[in-house]
């Protein structure tokens, strides 16, 4: 089982979602962090290192004494990572995703490729929760190949809870796709249904069973309850806004470690997720 | 010689747009011969990234060697150098004002990048 978890809108509580599940089920669990520009989860976890490995991905390198100019290699790159100014193209390496098109695509074979470092992936162990992390090198934009690497971590036969970064753009694509369920973390906001609505939109277009957890829940209307009944989509868990959440969050400490009596309602949301995977409506 | 200016719309006395990657249009002014034409930048308008280096592509395919823009990012300048095309910096208000100007000499080369990229 790969469980999602996302959000449309930063800050509705992804990482509190995804740490205390994992904590809460006790089993063997492995939590990626895939939010590869600011990792958290470990700030909750404290685990102990057990490993880090640099990722880089291919850029072109260009033999210019067999390019003719021919600029297909322009043509083809939709990121403008490598361009035709002229005789010779020009890179610009900060903006390639790695695909290999350009080196395909050529007809003298010119282009060549070299490793250009985009950051780490980092494993750590804390109690139960094997955690993986990415972590993106300062300056870099392409966050997309580090997620896939933190995802080529997955061990088969132990479950998977992968924290995704907010929004609706590239990363969360990579972070979502082959997840078997996404749960969309959102709060009963104007703010969380309008991004809200947005996660809704990529996740049906992923084709990945959805349900959504509300946070904070009683902090503000029922518009996104009434959003979910129109459109069918299952409330899976409902937190409640309590201020002691909050305190606990803020110092770095687990909520169901804390406050024991929420452990029910991340197990609960488990069994839930587990038998809409395996029992599909 | 050619020399391009960023454009809100497709005529010589249209606003000068001061963005340079997301400028809708390019007005490409023939010195020589005191005629002009419209370059659309409409597929950098639409990127969601490397605009200003898709937009150095499509000046450097018009012929011309020197832009006329209100600002340059660090990835677009590099792109322009590269091909070769001097960029002038000014705050004329249309370009038909940003031409005279240039004319007149009044107009100062940017040596270096004077704008942020998104990403940086």
């Amino acid at each position: 089982m790969i469980l999602a978890i996302a959000s449309g809108k930063g800050g509705t509580g992804k990482t509190t979602v995804s740490v205390n599940l994992a904590r809460a089920l006790g089993c063997e669990i492995q939590l990626l962090d895939c939010d590869v520009e600011q990792p958290n989860a470990h700030l909750f976890l404290q685990g102990k290192p057990l490993g880090s490995e640099p990722v880089t991905v291919s850029i072109p390198l260009v033999d210019e004494s067999l390019c003719d100019g021919c600029c297909e290699c322009g043509m083809f790159c939709q990121y403008h990572a490598i361009v035709c100014l002229g005789a010779k193209p020009f890179l610009f390496a900060e903006m390639c995703h790695g695909c290999g098109g350009c080196a395909l695509v050529c007809p003298k074979q010119a282009i060549g490729e070299t490793e250009r470092r985009i950051g780490v992936v980092e494993t750590l162990r804390a109690q139960n929760v094997t955690l993986v992390q990415g972590r993106l090198d300062v300056g870099v934009a392409t966050a997309p190949p580090l997620i896939r690497a933190v995802k080529a971590r997955i061990q088969g036969g132990t479950p998977v809870i992968l924290d995704a970064p907010p929004g609706t753009s590239c990363p969360v694509v990579a972070t979502i796709r082959g997840s078997d369920f996404v749960a969309l973390v959102t709060e009963p906001t104007a703010f969380g249904l309008h991004d809200f609505r947005l996660a809704v939109g990529t996740v049906r277009e992923a084709g990945i069973p959805f349900g959504v957890i509300v946070n904070r829940m009683g902090a503000g209307d029922d518009r996104v309850h009434a959003y979910c009944q129109g459109e069918g989509i299952p409330v899976l868990l409902e937190i409640p806004d309590d201020r002691r959440i909050a305190e606990t969050y803020s110092r770095g400490h687990l909520v169901v470690d804390v406050l024991p009596e929420y452990g029910g309602l991340f197990r609960g949301l488990w069994d839930e997720i587990t038998q809409r995977v395996e029992r599909p409506a | 010689m050619k020399i391009v200016f960023t454009a809100s719309a497709g005529d010589i006395q249209a606003p000068l747009d001061s963005r340079f990657g997301r400028a809708p249009m390019f007005v490409v002014y023939d010195l020589d011969d005191d005629t002009f034409k419209m370059a659309s930048n409409q597929e950098s308008w639409d990127a969601a990234q490397g605009a200003g280096i898709h937009s150095a592509e499509v000046v450097a395919r018009t012929g011309a060697k020197a832009l006329v823009t209100g600002h340059c990012g660090p990835k677009a300048f590099r792109a322009l150098a590269a091909a070769g095309i001097k960029v002038f910096s000014t705050d004329a208000p249309t370009v038909g004002e940003a031409l005279k100007r240039y004319r007149a000499g009044d107009l100062t080369e940017i040596a270096s990048v004077d704008v942020e990229g998104h990403w940086e």
